[in-house]
């Protein structure tokens, strides 16, 4: 009994860790159609910035609730930068190529926003762990646990809801919705669809961005990190369905609970499940679990 | 059917190049070896993900059959002793080949990104079973040390640099030859219409399918050669995603015009990747990176459309 | 003036005086510089806690002994009087590419030998090519046993003992000091290091202390994985109170920082063989109690040792990097000073600038004082360093603002490794005959 609870609650955790990371790139998927490898930098750089200034803020013994702040300000920051930076000048160029090649392309930035952290950051690690030390521990199922990685769930469940309300209830989603459903006909209609595109990938890269900026509290931040990240938040798009939101999350939930049993029960297999069931799903629903039925267009 | 091959212009001029730098290569430095061998090694497996190309189809997961190359050569070493170049190179093919054939089923009903996320999940599954395998090595892999070849334990690098010249002229004339017989000229209608390729009669499924098999097994050979040109198999360096990444990388830069542009941007690839490293060894990825973007933006056909103007214009004199 | 004259101009008669032996014996030509090879880990996770001070060590001594300014008995400039010129490499990147690198090295660059290497994999898997090559490499920090016991090298050495003493010595200080230990457990990287690390910890405690109680579910995520939530959940439902790690290279700060949260410190009594790094790194935040290694006379637990060597190498680094001096930077600066070792007294009996066999012969069985106590290459036939390995219980000291170790205990070589010629596994297996404690 204490080692479901344990496990489900590594899982959620866990879970609710690769929804935030991986819900920016169903986002962008979504809309524009762009597979983005790059996403893997914008959580890099997320981390790199909320663990820079939280290691300023607490140099200038700054109150450590500040640290929370850093966080949503950085990958604030960072998403807006890169997002728009990388959005104007190199995918706007780039729309009226095939995919696979926006997907090289987006790798071709991945790299060389890897070594620009290299350059600008340094090798040496970077430490934030204030805000985590902050909220302390509490005893749940018989262990204990680090109140911030709960706090995670809750950051899962704003993420979700933002989205879900964003998308459903505000004039924008419609539009979002409109684009997503046929480019050129929104063109022709006078939607700036331009505006679109650099909002939907602004708003990705700063999910992404938060991503790592929330994660980093609790590890040490150093080169490198970002590649493994991409193919994991692959893993849960893809099993959730490319594109749509409730997939990431129950992508998430699946991969996350997997893998906690995994390493609990079959340390061995902690990968093979997760790829194993990425394929799987590709292999008997490619659309993913809840992907939007489309018409096939000739 | 030789007499084909030896009609075919790039077949031809590919047959002498290659044999040019087989009679040069107990010249060249070492190094300078060494790089061409590795770069004529991944141009294999580049060459396999140009037959996919030309049919309009991306895998991202081609360090699967590269990786299961790798390691068939190496595991054949270790629990067998078995050291012969000819033996370990057709595990190499025969194990990638296996397995592409049976992942073919799947794929072959799948396109564009789902088709190269299918290849990258496939992939990871093997990459997550080495990576936490002890029998397999995990993130060490293993060392392969020896070949001989017919029984002949030879001194240096350039006996394996010959047969890897051979494996790629053979490699190079096969496919050749496929793009150009009715099946191969059927890559590139599959990827302007599937539809009319069907009403013609024939089965998209299937031509897809004998395709993914080739690039499997060149991406097997290019497995094979390069763990006994390097010396090492890990999981890291040959089989993560970013493996697979570079060879599309590859693929792109070096250009679909030709069977013979993988060959020559593999190489360059090679002596790009070590020069930046010698010279920014913390901002190699940067100029990788760059390169790759500027390729996309300024070179669309990759190097061989800059080669292929005199090439074309000698074809007209030749005509 | 007048003595820097004179030192140019013994130096002019002795490299004259090399010329002529040289030309007569036919040993290598006497040269003004070498060029070394020294690969460490300068980006990824292991660069900042590892690579960068191991660079920092080796820079130290070979500008030292460049200048000629290293203390007695080393106080000679040069590398049997050439400078040495370093070129420093990436380790990061996967073992197939640290061999192509090594082959860049040696026959691209032309280096005249390679030193360093870290991680376990790497040293494995340039190990055989060293040896096609025939390139003059001493291993520095890496720590499987597997280098020299699954063949016999000629070219390759390592300054650093292997991992079968660290992990015996870690079984001595907790069965010495924790004597209530029933159980333990573990958590390791899954590679060479980290499994071999724990294989012969678990073996070291069935045989000295039959009565404790491995766990079935030690835990082995991959390196630089980062997160260790999960992990950290199934060794604390673990009922075994002692945790045994070797990790290194960034996860150990990662693995510490999100363990001390939970509590897991006041739980459980970790032992950690290399992860001298977070101690320093995370400074105050380091749990006290901890039992901590350097894998040597290194680092934490020989700060305030006064020996000649050590309170240079202590005092230089700490005035030009503004930081203490971890285990890689001992270990590098260790290679450094044995390769001049060997090329000094190759020199000295070659009577001329030495080739490479003769450097290799000189270093063969060498013992020597280094930054670090005594090392001796007297295993693998005179290939595999031993000395001796020592743990230490971790404290903040307030008062000095800086992190200390108490109740340091060194164990012996005599007492750790396996007799020359034996293979370490066996030896261990067989309950450790002959082991001098």
């Amino acid at each position: 009994m204490q080692l479901i609870t344990t496990m489900l609650l590594d899982g959620l955790s866990y879970a609710s860790y690769l929804f935030i990371v991986s819900v920016g790139l169903t986002i962008i998927f979504g809309v524009m159609k762009i597979l983005n490898v790059a996403h893997g930098a914008f959580y890099a750089w997320g981390a790199y910035g909320a663990a820079y200034t939280i290691g300023l803020a607490s140099d200038n013994d700054w109150p450590d609730w500040i640290g929370f702040l850093l966080i949503f300000g950085s990958a604030i920051l960072v998403g807006l930068v890169l997002g728009a930076i990388i959005e104007r000048v190199i995918l706007r160029k780039m729309y009226h190529e095939e995919e696979v090649l926006i997907v090289l392309a987006t790798f071709g930035i991945f790299l060389i926003l890897e070594d620009i952290i290299l350059l600008v950051f340094g090798v040496n690690p970077y430490f934030a762990y204030q805000p985590m030390a902050l909220l302390g521990s509490i005893k749940m199922g018989g262990i204990i646990r680090d109140v911030y990685s709960l706090t995670l769930f809750g950051l899962a469940i704003l993420v979700a809801l933002g989205c879900w309300y964003g998308l459903n209830k505000t004039k924008w989603g419609k539009l979002l919705s409109v684009v997503i459903y046929d480019r050129e006909i929104s063109l022709a209609m006078g939607i700036n669809v331009q505006m679109v595109y650099l909002v939907t990938f602004v708003l990705g890269a700063t999910l992404g961005a938060l991503g790592g900026a929330y994660i980093a509290p609790t590890i040490s931040v150093a080169p490198g990190f970002g590649i493994d990240v991409i193919v994991l938040s692959f893993a849960v798009v893809v099993i959730g369905g490319m594109g749509s939101i409730p997939g990431a999350l129950i992508g998430a939930l699946m991969v996350g609970i997997l893998r906690a049993i995994a390493v609990h029960k079959f340390p061995e297999f902690e990968l093979f499940v997760i790829f194993g069931v990425m394929a799987v799903v590709l292999m008997i629903r490619p659309e993913g679990l809840f992907a939007p039925e489309k018409a096939r267009r000739i | 059917m030789l007499a084909t091959a030896w009609n075919d212009k790039t077949i031809r001029w590919a047959v002498i190049g290659v044999g040019f730098l087989a009679a040069i290569g107990w010249l060249l430095p070492t190094w300078v070896l060494n790089n061409v061998m590795f770069g004529l090694a991944r141009g294999l497996a580049v060459l396999g993900l140009l037959v996919l190309w030309r049919t309009g189809l991306v895998s991202f997961g081609h360090a699967l059959y590269f990786g299961l190359g790798a390691y068939a050569v190496a595991l054949l070493e270790k629990y067998t002793g078995l050291t012969d170049v000819f033996v370990k190179f057709g595990a190499a093919i025969l194990v990638a080949g296996a397995c592409g054939f049976l992942l073919g089923f799947v794929l072959r009903n799948y396109r564009a990104i789902f088709f190269a996320m299918l290849s990258l999940a496939f992939s990871m599954v093997l990459y997550g079973v080495l990576v936490k395998m002890e029998v397999l090595g995990s993130t060490d892999g293993f060392s392969v040390t020896q070949y001989t070849i017919f029984g002949w334990d030879p001194e240096g690098k350039y006996p394996l640099f010959c047969f890897i010249i051979l494996a790629c002229v053979v490699a190079l004339t096969i496919v050749q030859l496929y793009l150009k017989s009715a099946l191969g000229f059927l890559t590139t209608a599959i990827r302007d219409n599937e539809r009319r390729v069907e009403y013609l009669g024939y089965s998209v499924a299937r031509a897809i399918h004998i395709k993914y098999l080739i690039s499997a097994c060149l991406a097997g050979a290019a497995g094979g050669a390069m763990a006994m040109a390097l010396g090492q198999v890990d999981p890291d360096s040959m089989v993560n995603w970013t493996v697979s990444g570079e060879l599309v990388f590859i693929t792109i830069m070096a250009g679909a015009g030709s069977v013979v542009a993988p060959f020559i941007g593999a190489i360059v690839f090679e002596f790009l990747r070590t020069y930046a490293f010698e010279w920014a060894p913390q901002a190699w990825q940067l100029i990788v990176g760059g390169t790759l973007l500027a390729i996309i933006f300024f070179l669309p056909g990759g190097i061989w459309s800059v080669l292929e103007k005199p090439w074309a214009k000698r074809e007209t004199d030749d005509g | 003036m007048r003595s820097r004259v004179f030192k140019m101009l013994g130096r002019t008669m002795l490299a004259g005086g090399a010329l002529a032996v040289a030309a007569a014996a036919g040993p290598a030509i006497a040269k003004d510089t070498i060029n070394v090879g020294i690969a460490t880990f300068l980006s990824g996770p292991a660069a900042g806690p590892f690579g960068v001070p191991g660079r920092n060590g080796a820079e130290l001594v070979i500008d030292a002994i460049n200048a000629g300014t290293l203390p007695a008995p080393y106080a000679k400039a040069g590398f049997a009087g050439a400078k040495m010129n370093a070129i420093f490499v990436d380790e990061a990147g996967g073992n197939a590419k640290q061999v192509g690198e090594y082959r860049n090295l040696v026959e691209k660059r032309g280096v005249d030998a390679v030193l360093g290497y870290i991680s376990s994999g790497t040293c494995m898997a340039v190990t055989p090519v060293a040896e096609e090559l025939k390139k003059l490499t001493i291993l520095s920090v890496c720590g499987t046993p597997r280098v020299f016991e699954e063949a016999q090298r000629t070219y390759v050495f390592r300054t650093q003992a292997h991992a079968v003493g660290d992990s015996i010595a870690a079984a001595h200080y907790v069965l010495d000091k924790f004597k209530d230990m029933k159980s333990y457990t573990g958590i390791n990287q899954n590679y060479a290091w980290g499994q071999d690390s724990y294989k012969f910890f678990d073996v070291a405690m069935k045989k000295m202390a039959p009565e404790t109680k491995a766990s079935d579910n030690p835990q082995f995520p991959k390196i630089f994985a980062g997160q260790y939530g999960t992990e950290i959940s199934t060794l604390s439902l673990d009922s075994a109170k002692l945790v045994h790690t070797s990790f290194w290279g960034g996860d150990i700060e990662a693995f510490v920082l999100q363990a001390l949260v939970r509590g897991f410190f006041n739980d459980k009594q970790v032992i950690s063989s290399v992860g001298g790094s977070a101690v320093d790194s995370l400074g105050k935040k380091f749990p006290d109690g901890v039992v901590m290694g350097t894998r040597g006379e290194y680092g934490l637990l020989v700060r305030d040792n006064k020996e000649p060597l050590n309170a240079w190498f202590v005092e230089e680094y700490k005035k030009r990097y503004d930081a203490y001096p971890l285990g890689p930077s001992y270990q590098y600066a260790n290679s450094v000073l044995a390769l001049k070792i060997a090329m000094d007294a190759a020199a000295e009996k070659a009577g001329g600038f030495p080739n490479q066999e003769q450097t290799m012969a000189a270093l063969k069985g060498l013992s020597w004082q280094s930054f670090g106590g005594k090392i001796s290459l007297s295993l693998a036939d005179g290939h595999q360093a031993v000395h001796p390995v020592g743990y230490g219980i971790t404290k903040w000291d307030k008062e000095k603002g800086a992190a200390t170790a108490v109740d340091v205990k060194f164990y012996q070589p005599e007492c750790i490794y396996a007799p020359a010629g034996q293979n370490s596994v066996e030896w261990l297996e067989a309950g450790m005959p002959g082991a001098k404690c």
